[in-house]
């Protein structure tokens, strides 16, 4: 289990294909991978957006992230999970959150990232401050509901 | 020892910058609850209705008692993802 707050930009892919061959328990046993990538809009509540500033509370953060994996993994039987969430300066079209599970089958998988993902949204401390084309900034109030 | 106390995103415009309350302040106001701390901070402030408090980076209600040593944190509904 594995839990990344990144300050720069990072490759999805690769990232994630470079992770999977460090962890030699799921050789053989993974049936299942469910991957979630979110990634930076250039749009929100009817305004152009052009860039973004996420800021987390350090600690709190992870600890919360673990606990939203370490629950996933109990109730789903994954065989490994991945959260890499950005912080800092963020522009339209870069990756901002990776929620990646495996497991045996695909209910699992698919269930166990889009509960990660939506606890994720609900209770890890993270906070968007976007830049509008006009040259305001925002606090983004919420997140919408995602089911 | 003291009290740490953290404003996050919206809160830090409302509030200011992240402080410590030292004991004696401490006993002086009597601040026994996250609310009580809120309150000592933020003066004479409205508190936003969907404020979130945490206690040593556990979730916790206003009526959380609060020790010498802790770190409570206010800020506003979370965003990420």
């Amino acid at each position: 289990m594995s839990v990344i707050i990144l300050a720069q930009p990072f490759d999805p892919w690769q990232t994630l294909a470079e992770y999977q061959q460090k962890m030699p328990h799921l050789d053989g046993k993974y049936g299942a991978t469910a991957v979630f990538l979110g990634t930076m809009r250039d749009f929100n509540e009817g305004n152009n957006v052009s860039q973004m500033f996420l800021e987390h509370y350090s600690g709190m953060t992870e600890k919360h992230l673990e606990k939203i994996c370490t629950q996933a993994t109990e109730d789903y039987a994954l065989l490994e999970t991945l959260v890499i969430h950005r912080v800092g300066e963020i522009n339209p079209n870069d990756p901002i959150v990776l929620v990646a599970v495996w497991s045996s089958h695909r209910k699992e998988a698919f269930e166990a990232c889009r509960e990660i993902m939506e606890d994720l949204k609900s209770r890890a401390p993270f906070w968007k401050k976007e830049q509008l084309n006009s040259g305001e900034d925002r606090w983004v109030e919420k997140n919408t509901k995602g089911y | 020892m003291a009290i740490q106390v953290k404003f996050f995103a919206s809160m830090r415009d409302l509030i200011g910058d992240d402080r410590e309350l030292d004991a004696d302040i401490v006993q002086q106001q009597t601040l026994i609850t996250a609310d009580d701390v809120w309150n000592y901070c933020a003066q004479d402030k409205l508190r936003p209705a969907n404020v979130l408090i945490a206690v040593n980076m556990d979730y916790v209600d206003g009526q959380t008692e609060v020790k010498d040593g802790d770190e409570v944190a206010f800020f506003p509904p979370v965003t990420g993802g």
